[in-house]
């Protein structure tokens, strides 16, 4: 049973980050990686990871996906700018970099090695994330905040400041 | 088994979401006027959209968002034990939220919330 | 539910940082409205409260927040450096804001903020700590490195630094995940007690320095240095160049002598590649450049090389050496991006090797002033940056690593080519073109005589401060 839904789930977080990479509207694209991150959220719920997946939703999903999207509706071309990709060579180096993934992964097949140390305490619901957060790491909790002011500011001097 | 119920809520999410907007096609009287049929999108002009560019302003507004969306993130675990947590949370969360508070207060009466 | 203890006193120089930045937001709400010059003032007051807090709290060793926080004679040293960083910032920033009409709330916050990020840097005791402070301190810098929005290359040197250190924090990141995955724990003191070497452990050892790279500006991570030094405001370029340079070298040295002690072969190789390859490409390309941020840029890469032969000889007397080093360099090049900020013009321009033909005549005392400056950074007695470089090159002798400290000396007469014809330039040469007259700072001056003594102290009488930067990392090599 597990293994069937994940593997359902594989399947369409790779179809859509294929649907990605293929479709030249950059909506569409969008979309599809709404769809990628929303499988990937489902993986996490998998792995009893709930917090996680409920990040991945309401963060990437929604509030990232919203940056995306703006950006794509700003920066959309008109007619005058799409020439051909001046880049376009560049796209071969997609291929030994391709390659060295394919053969890591082989690699990993067949050589097997040690699985990463169990971390402690495996649980990811809210509960628990929310008891670690207010003992263990109660500082860089706080300092999140701290960071999240300097967001606030910068956004203020970068975009609203007069001149 | 957690996740069961949390699909059977979707599920009923979907149902009634779909129900909502099956049924008035069955039963509703239809008196379609040129202005009636024409595409809506709030904000901006729906036939312009594959030419046409979004002001920048939205950005600044979403990456605001994002930010508080964070924050949000973070409220819930507290929320969920907010009765173990008792004072020394509420405390630490006031801390949290306060250096927030005090972006927000800055933002707002820099005028980095006004349209213009 | 077993609580942390809150024991701020073991952040307090950043805490003070902290509030000040909340208060200089607070101040910025109520009128005036236009003139803003009281902001600097507070954030000045604030940093010198710091650097008094930090002289209070001297001696004192702790832990604070489970482990995430470490207070110790290390990160009162690095506190103390950055309060100067941060101190000849804010005072070059004043005037130089002033007579652009920028001056504003937001500058002298964010400009605080990064304080917070480095001087939380120097005592972190977490990689999350190490991470968060880290984007802290970087987030805010992006920011002011874009803050003459008027200027093109302004925006250009915040969207460079941007993507390029969004793509090293990844590296950083994944490099924490890595060793994470090996040791099962984030924390430094309980990363060094596994004294982990496997293979997931060196691949996360060598990410972590990847992203350490990009902040320091080793070679090969060194490509946005100089443009973003050309692009931001001048005395935004100052506090890159001194303040997120000592913070980040004093996380690196934390995070690699303590919690990566076993992994030590393995990153003084690494190590040894990077210092050999950043003093020889940055004295090198220095040469080719007539734009003097720019010269300045690849020299503070070049400086960046002589600090990591320090960490590579280790031990007392090498790392000791950086903290020293890091110190004079502080002083030095705040300095030297001082009188470039005060001789620039308004529009920028006026930072051109050309524009320094005969300065000397027109401005005897900044000229005056700025080839000190320059002869400390060459290595020339009785400035500091000659007991910096001994007690470097000594160290490396000392540990065996003889190849190194011969590389370095002949990178630094490499480097005298370069600092030698500005000064050449200013005194020698005919003046070219009109120049604008001006204005003389107050604020600028008295920063540029804090750093002057600071060299000259420091070059005079080292012995006190040496022994303080080698009883800084003592408790490091326990």
């Amino acid at each position: 049973m597990q293994t069937a839904v994940f593997f359902a789930i594989a399947a369409i977080a790779v179809a859509s980050a294929l649907g990605l990479i293929v479709r030249r509207n950059p909506i569409h694209g969008a979309l599809f990686l709404v769809v990628n991150l929303g499988s990937v959220a489902a993986i996490y719920l998998m792995l009893n990871a709930q917090f996680l997946a409920a990040a991945q939703v309401i963060i990437y999903a929604g509030a990232i996906m919203v940056l995306f999207v703006f950006a794509i509706m700003v920066l959309i071309p008109g007619k005058e700018e799409t020439g051909p990709d001046p880049l376009r060579p560049f796209r071969l180096v997609a291929i030994p970099f391709g390659a060295f993934l394919l053969v890591e992964i082989l690699l990993m097949l067949v050589v097997r090695p040690a699985p990463p140390r169990e971390p402690p305490g495996a649980e990811g619901g809210a509960e628990a994330i929310g008891r670690l957060l207010f003992t263990d790491y109660l500082f860089p909790f706080e300092l999140t905040s701290v960071l999240l002011l300097a967001a606030l500011v910068g956004v203020l001097a970068l975009a609203k400041r007069k001149a | 088994m957690e996740s069961l119920a949390l699909l059977m809520v979707f599920g009923f999410a979907a149902a009634v979401a779909g129900a909502l907007l099956y049924i008035p096609s069955l039963i509703a009287p239809r008196r379609e006027t040129p202005i009636k049929l024409e595409p809506f999108e709030c904000g901006k002009d729906p036939v312009a959209l594959p030419e046409g560019r979004f002001a920048i302003k939205f950005a600044t507004t979403a990456i605001f968002f994002i930010i508080v969306d964070i924050e949000l993130m973070f409220l819930w675990p507290w929320a969920v034990l907010y009765r173990t947590l008792g004072w020394f949370g509420f405390a630490e969360m006031l801390v949290f939220l306060g250096i927030l508070m005090l972006g927000f207060l800055y933002i707002w009466r820099k005028g980095g919330l006004e349209w213009d | 539910m077993d609580f942390p203890a809150v024991s701020l006193r073991a952040i307090l120089p950043a805490i003070v940082i902290l509030t000040t930045a909340a208060l200089v937001l607070l101040l910025d709400l109520l009128p005036p409205r236009e003139r803003k010059g009281h902001l600097a003032v507070v954030s000045l007051a604030g940093v010198v409260a710091a650097l008094l807090a930090t002289t209070w709290l001297w001696g004192g060793e702790s832990r604070a927040f489970r482990g995430m926080v470490v207070l110790d004679g290390y990160a009162l040293f690095l506190d103390l450096v950055i309060c100067y960083a941060a101190g000849l910032v804010v005072l070059l920033s004043m005037d130089y804001l002033r007579e652009r009409g920028l001056e504003s709330g937001e500058y002298y916050a964010l400009v605080l903020l990064a304080t917070v990020g480095m001087m939380l840097m120097a005592s972190a005791g977490d990689l999350i700590v190490v991470f968060l402070s880290l984007e802290l301190m970087s987030l805010s810098l992006y920011v002011l490195a874009g803050y003459f929005r008027a200027r093109l290359a302004s925006g250009e040197a915040a969207m460079k630094y941007f993507l390029l250190g969004a793509f090293a924090t990844s590296f950083f990141l994944y490099g924490i995940a890595l060793v994470y995955g090996s040791t099962g724990t984030t924390n430094l003191d309980r990363i060094a007690a596994s004294a982990s070497r496997d293979s997931l452990m060196m691949v996360g050892v060598a990410l972590l320095l990847v992203g350490f790279g990009f902040k320091i500006s080793a070679v090969p991570f060194h490509m946005w240095a100089p443009d973003v030094y050309v692009g931001a405001p001048t005395s935004v370029t100052a506090l890159i160049a001194t303040g997120s340079k000592a913070a980040a070298f004093a996380a690196l040295i934390r995070v690699l002598v303590t919690s990566l002690r076993s992994t030590q072969p393995d990153w003084t190789v690494l190590l040894w590649g990077l210092a050999a390859a950043t003093m020889t490409v940055g004295n090198v390309v220095a040469i080719a450049q007539s734009n003097l941020k720019r010269m300045l840029a690849y020299s503070s890469v070049a400086h960046v090389g002589y600090m990591l032969i320090g960490l590579v000889a280790g031990g007392v007397f090498g790392t000791g050496a950086v903290l020293f080093y890091l110190l004079v360099y502080t002083f030095t090049t705040a300095g030297a991006f001082g009188v470039v900020l005060l001789l620039e013009h308004a529009g920028g321009e006026g930072v051109s090797l050309a524009d320094y033909a005969g300065r000397a005549r027109r401005h005897p005392i900044l000229a005056l002033v700025l080839s000190l400056f320059l002869l400390s950074l060459i290595g020339i007695p009785p400035f500091g940056g000659f007991v910096g470089k001994f007690y470097l090159f000594g160290a490396a002798v000392r540990s065996g690593y003889i190849g190194l400290a011969v590389i370095g000396a002949l990178n630094t007469a490499v480097a005298s080519y370069y600092y030698l014809r500005l000064i050449v330039y200013m005194y020698m040469r005919e003046p070219e073109g009109v120049e604008a007259v001006s204005t003389p700072s107050f604020a600028g001056g008295l920063a540029l005589a804090v750093a002057l003594v600071g060299i000259v102290v420091l070059g005079v009488v080292p012995t006190p401060f040496i022994d303080l930067a080698q009883a800084a990392v003592t408790p490091l090599l326990r």
